[in-house]
């Protein structure tokens, strides 16, 4: 094996890490004395707080030594002259976690590509590993520099929710701080060292490194998402605030696990469209027919690597959103029922933006390969089952009715298109539209190649029987059980849904690689030959991802209304009440373009990174060839 | 005859949108609404679009002969005339859209308010996420007694909310066609059919009035019905709401 006499350090080092890991995550180590200097002074930060609340829980104070949760009046939040500290945070901390998803998510998929790369022993894959690292470098400075930002801003204009966060949340910010620095020392360390360790024992030292990069990085992302959590869903405290002392169930809130979950997910697809977006940035301004292949190929990769994750992840976004109803019935309302379902309609429109670019760029691709002719008559179907289902999914249960459409009606409900309205129906139609972005992916899989063994017909009809007793059965699943028995069952039945769906993709992909096994080339994919419009395909998939992310983003932190700390800490500022919904998309509009130039100006960054220009006639050249023979003025 | 791709494309952009209006409007007897009929075609034309620009080849036959009427000198003629039409078209289609008119403007009505987490009625507080219906577990361990509460829910029901919310509870009661907007439809899968029942108990104690202040303006016509009814009435009509409906009430356990 080639392997063998190699892995011996990265057993080392990755064991090492290990251990490191079990340290970090053991809850035990938020309670050691060794930070008792932090929670000192975040204490201190915090009395001032307890000392301005017009009421105390006596009872709860006389068992704990922490005050309730502070009672603020307008008077508790500091002002500056010209500036709405509401808009401050909410762009602020939305800059912030745009930057820290592309960040976090990039290792992931680099560790995974490099790994690749070693395995089929393909430079190709480690070349493009180092670019996708070198994109994300300089958005990490810009992480950094707006999580800074975004401290200062709520310590400035949140005094008493800071001061109260900090006061449960000290150790675990302690840790934060202290495993940013060593997020950015493995960061460090595996880009600049890239080069130096390759070969041997050398390159499993950097994929440990990346190992450990990837585990640090998401930690950290699960301390900040528990605080974040706790503001939504808050526990290890009483009905007054009253922190009771213990850290880990403060953390460990109802909301935190499905958070978690569905961030890292989103956080991959989000990065992996980001980088599709570099490449189709670097292919559009490339001239030179290498270059063009090559960031095809990367672009190809990236977009690979985001819709793998997109496709599970409508099912996390359903596990959170049952767990924010499970939790309270009434955030879930004003979630999906009440004032912000309308904002859920556009997130609809967005998510089917998603599908419909994510299906057209693998067409257009599908022209890399002469041999594709024989499926372009498929594309039409998959077409109308898209688009079809994608009318379902973003149809509202309330419509929008002029007064003569709702007199005809008889009401703002639809006799035949209402029950479209309801998760059941859109549960049915996103599984449907993941198939058939599966069928677009594996016509593409298949374009350049002709199956060779004796039995293709028998396992391309064993196919078509997956996916026809597979869709029947989600028909039935969401007809059934979401319509004609109780709610519990309506939920459940989403969980076998899922599981067709991934059934289907598994087996289907296990089908697949057996039957194309030594499988013929008919016509060799080339790459660079692909149509100048699909690149803007990754565009469009880059720009809805982040403005999804940006609308979720308000959607999630919106749903609190006018608490900071849901049923425990109120939001009396003047800004406490809930923007109209025109304002907020606005605002999401134009964070959404202040991250894209942000991003277009890191991926001019690294294009000119990579230029060098020698001026005639500026440089000394007596200088230069003094030092080149040894010599030199002085 | 092979049809041109161009003309293809319209074609199938007609025949959806009128096959829209024809299913919804004349077969189904509901009319599709304006507001979804154009958010549905936004979606087909972009489906169409992506289809025929799949390859190069359906692309160069789709933009052929838009090319030709832009840059070929022998269409002068039939290209002036586009250039005029096409302005006109648009002008006129947003002249239509922005011009003023006697309608009163579409309303963004939110159907579920969300519930406060608690509330006052009865002169005492209750906890809207913890509370649940006392009769319903008669439903298992006395059925007989609970079918009387069902049947007593209905009496209340017949004597007070029919008007508005109609014998079928189905929202079309006598009075409701003069209100806008109009009651509650609980044969709606999206109404009761989706709520927990100490939300439906919320709504009925408290009414209109009772609507939560954060996301005001309410409009509701809802009266304050613990003034009226007694608390173990209200819980006898939640059941017989579900009952008559055959929905059941939102919970997060299985039975």
């Amino acid at each position: 094996m080639k392997f063998k006499n190699q892995n011996r350090w990265g057993i080392t080092v990755a064991g090492v890490a290990l251990l490191a890991l079990v340290f970090f995550l053991t809850p035990l180590s938020f309670s050691g004395e060794f930070f008792d200097i932090a929670a000192q002074a975040a204490e201190q930060a915090a009395e001032p707080a307890a000392e301005n609340s017009a009421e105390k829980t006596e009872g709860a104070e006389a068992a704990s030594p922490y005050g309730p949760a502070p009672k603020t009046t307008l008077a508790s939040y500091p002002t500056v002259k010209g500036v709405n500290s509401r808009l401050v945070i909410w762009l602020v901390a939305q800059l912030h976690l745009w930057f820290a998803a592309f960040v976090l998510a990039v290792p992931i998929f680099v560790f995974i590509i490099e790994a690749i790369g070693m395995r089929t022993r393909d430079r190709r894959y480690d070349n493009m590993a180092y670019e996708f690292i070198k994109v994300s470098i300089t958005a990490y400075s810009l992480t950094a520099i707006l999580g800074g930002l975004l401290l200062f801003s709520l310590m400035l204009f949140y005094p008493d929710l800071w001061s109260y966060l900090a006061t449960i949340f000290k150790d675990s910010m302690f840790w934060y701080a202290v495993l940013f620095f060593a997020e950015s020392a493995c960061l460090y360390l595996y880009y600049y060292g890239w080069h130096w360790l390759q070969g041997g024992d050398r390159k499993w030292v950097h994929l440990t490194i990346g190992l450990l990069l990837n585990a640090v990085g998401t930690m950290l992302m699960f301390l900040a998402n528990s605080w974040l959590t706790f503001m939504m869903s808050p526990e290890g405290v009483d009905a007054a605030g009253v922190f009771a002392g213990d850290i880990w169930p403060a953390i460990q809130n109802h909301l935190w696990n499905p958070i978690n979950l569905h961030r890292v997910v989103a956080n991959v697809a989000f990065g992996g469209s980001i980088v599709g977006a570099y490449a189709a940035f670097k292919f559009l301004s490339s001239s030179r027919a290498k270059d063009r292949a090559h960031y095809d190929w990367m672009g190809y990769n990236a977009n690979f690597i985001a819709i793998s994750a997109l496709l599970p992840l409508p099912f996390a976004g359903y596990y959170l959103t049952t767990e924010i109803y499970a939790f309270s019935q009434q955030m879930g309302i004003t979630l999906m029922g009440g004032i912000f379902a309308w904002l859920f309609i556009i997130q609809a429109v967005l998510i089917g933006a998603l599908f419909l670019s994510a299906n057209y760029y693998l067409w257009c691709c599908m022209g890399r390969s002469d041999g594709a002719v024989r499926y372009y008559k498929y594309i039409k179907y998959i077409a109308i089952v898209i688009v079809a289902a994608f009318l379902v999914w973003f149809t509202p249960h309330t419509l929008v009715l002029t007064n003569e459409e709702l007199k005809a009606l008889g009401g703002p409900y639809h006799k035949y298109v209402g029950p479209f309205g309801i998760m059941p129906a859109k549960n049915t139609a996103v599984n449907l539209m993941i198939l058939a972005t599966f069928v677009s992916f594996l016509f593409y899989r298949r374009a350049n190649k002709i199956a060779t063994v004796s039995w293709v017909n028998a396992g391309n009809a064993a196919q078509v029987a997956l996916f026809l007793v597979g869709v029947v059965n989600i028909f039935i699943l969401g007809v059934y059980y979401g319509y004609f028995t109780n709610t519990v069952y309506k939920i459940a039945a989403s969980i076998p849904q899922v599981c067709t769906t991934l059934t289907i993709i598994v087996a289907s992909i296990l089908i697949d690689s057996f039957m194309y096994r030594n499988s013929k080339e008919v016509a060799p994919l080339k790459w660079g030959r692909v149509p100048e419009r699909s690149q803007y395909a990754l565009f469009l998939l880059a720009v809805s991802f982040t403005w999804l992310m940006g609308l979720m983003g308000y959607i999630r932190s919106g749903i609190r209304q006018h608490w900071h700390v849901v049923d425990i800490m109120r939001d009396n500022s003047a800004d406490a009440f809930t923007p109209t919904m025109g304002f907020a998309a606005n605002v999401v509009s134009i964070g959404t373009i202040i991250f894209l130039s942000m991003v277009i100006f890191v991926f001019w960054l690294s294009q000119i990174s990579a230029k060098k220009t020698e001026p005639e006639n500026y440089w000394v050249p007596e200088a230069v060839d003094g030092m080149a023979a040894g010599g030199g003025k002085g | 005859m092979k049809i041109p791709k161009l003309l293809q494309a319209v074609l199938v952009l007609a025949i959806v949108y009128y096959g829209f209006i024809l299913v919804f409007d004349v077969i189904l007897d509901h009319v599709i609404p304006s507001s979804l009929l154009t958010m549905y075609m936004f979606f087909v034309v972009a489906g169409v679009f992506m289809v025929f620009t799949a390859t190069e080849e359906s692309t160069r036959e789709l933009v052929g002969p838009i090319k030709a009427l832009v840059e070929d000198p022998s269409k002068k003629t039939i290209r002036n005339v586009v250039f005029v039409i096409l302005p006109l078209l648009a002008g006129w289609y947003t002249y239509g859209k922005t011009s003023l008119s006697f309608e009163a403007p579409v309303e963004l009505r939110t159907i579920h308010p969300a519930p406060p987490s608690s509330m006052k009625a009865y002169g005492k507080r209750y906890d809207v996420i913890k509370l649940e219906n006392p009769l319903r577990k008669l439903e298992k361990e006395d059925p007989k007694k609970f079918k009387e509460h069902v049947a007593a829910g209905a009496k209340v029901y017949i004597q007070n909310c029919h008007f508005c919310h109609g014998d079928k509870l189905d929202g079309r009661g006598p009075y409701a066609a003069g209100l806008n907007p109009t009651p509650a439809n609980f044969q709606d899968i999206g109404t009761i059919a989706q709520l927990q029942e100490s939300y439906l108990f919320w709504r009925i104690a408290t009414g209109g009035p009772g609507l939560p202040k954060e996301a005001a303006p309410w409009i509701s016509s809802m009266p304050i019905w613990q003034n009226f009814l007694s608390e173990e009435e209200i819980w006898q009509v939640i059941l017989f709401l579900y009952d008559y409906t055959g929905y059941q009430p939102r919970s997060f356990g299985h039975e």
